[in-house]
């Protein structure tokens, strides 16, 4: 009977295809984005710093940023999802997107949804990939703070899939 | 994004403000007349906007209802490893600090705003290396709601690269 592979070569297999595949997008670093993973889901973190301020007498969040926050968990998700199959069969070619050569799926629009002032504090987010077709995606986002169950924006987005080879 | 902004009712009957922000921030001797002071108070507090700031935005024009606000490119912005074109996050800033700078400057708009809605569409790749300069016009204003659409673009100006649309607060002053 086959072993199964042992759990510190699926974690580290996994958490090294999305820090490569993070560590290319400049702009995430920029925000100050993170993303944590339990199996195949993402939660992602802006940790929070006085650039993020849009408002600061309040202080709030930028709108800006909670939407460029909101686009990046999208895109992120969107991306890990279609590659699930290539990291867990051991195919994503880690060196070749080193390279420059990860292409991510590319927003078409986005419908952010603010629900109540951003807190100056972290904020997490989470994408649920509504449908993804051969070419085109449909991906909701959800953000909150203190409470996962009161959220502070959610955003819907369509973006464009990447053409694979083959 | 939430604004606040102490709106003289001088500069809220003007229908013809728009300074040029480089001008504005030079200072110095500018006419002391209340409509520039106001006016200028309102550029420098968009442009002291922290996130703004770090995005290196500029207030090019702003008054009436209508802001046109530019975001130099910067390698730190890029979304896409392959081409280096900006991140759309990015982007969305810049329109939605434009779309909020239309609303204050809107004469019926009330003193600050908060967005409640906004929509981008991506037409196309920005080209990489070029300013983006985002034109909010503030085209509908009710007692609790103000309407925006803007419009982005980078040297190539017959061509958007995105535009939205939002829908903002609308707070009045205490009475």
């Amino acid at each position: 009977m086959k072993q199964p592979e042992p759990v510190t070569q699926v974690k580290r297999r996994r958490d090294l295809a999305l820090s490569v595949i993070v560590s290319q997008v400049p702009y995430i670093k920029f925000l100050g984005v993170s993303f944590d993973r339990h199996g195949d889901e993402l939660t992602s973190t802006m940790a929070f710093h006085e650039d993020l301020i849009g408002n600061p007498m309040l202080p709030a969040l930028h709108g800006g940023a909670t939407a460029a926050f909101l686009e990046v968990t999208a895109i992120v998700g969107l991306a890990w999802d279609s590659l699930w199959t290539d990291i867990e069969e051991e195919r994503l070619n880690i060196p070749a997107i080193q390279n420059g050569k990860l292409a991510l799926p590319k927003t078409i629009d986005l419908t952010v949804d603010y629900l109540r002032s951003g807190l100056p504090r972290d904020a997490y987010a989470r994408a649920r990939v509504n449908r993804s077709g051969r070419r085109y995606a449909s991906v909701h986002v959800e953000g909150w703070q203190d409470n996962r169950s009161r959220l502070f924006a959610q955003a819907t987005g369509h973006f464009l899939m990447p053409q694979r080879d083959g | 994004m939430f604004w606040v902004i102490k709106f003289d009712i001088a500069i809220k009957n003007n229908s013809q403000v728009q300074i040029n922000c480089l001008a504005s921030s030079a200072v110095g001797p500018i006419k002391e007349s209340m409509k520039e002071n106001t006016l200028d108070a309102a550029l420098k507090f968009i442009e002291a906007i922290p996130h703004s700031r770090k995005l290196g935005m500029v207030v090019e024009e702003l008054g009436d209802g209508r802001a046109v606000i530019s975001m130099p490119y910067d390698d730190s912005l890029i979304g896409d490893p392959v081409t280096k074109v900006i991140h759309g996050g990015a982007v969305s800033a810049l329109m939605d600090t434009a779309g909020g700078a239309a609303v204050v400057s809107h004469p019926n708009a009330g003193v600050g705003t908060a967005t409640l809605d906004f929509r981008i569409d991506y037409m196309r790749p920005a080209t990489p290396g070029q300013v983006i300069t985002a034109t909010a016009e503030c085209y509908h204003v009710t007692r609790t709601v103000a309407f925006i659409r803007a419009t982005a673009c980078d040297a190539d100006t017959k061509r958007p690269v995105a535009t939205a649309t939002g829908a903002f607060t609308v707070m009045q002053a205490p009475k």
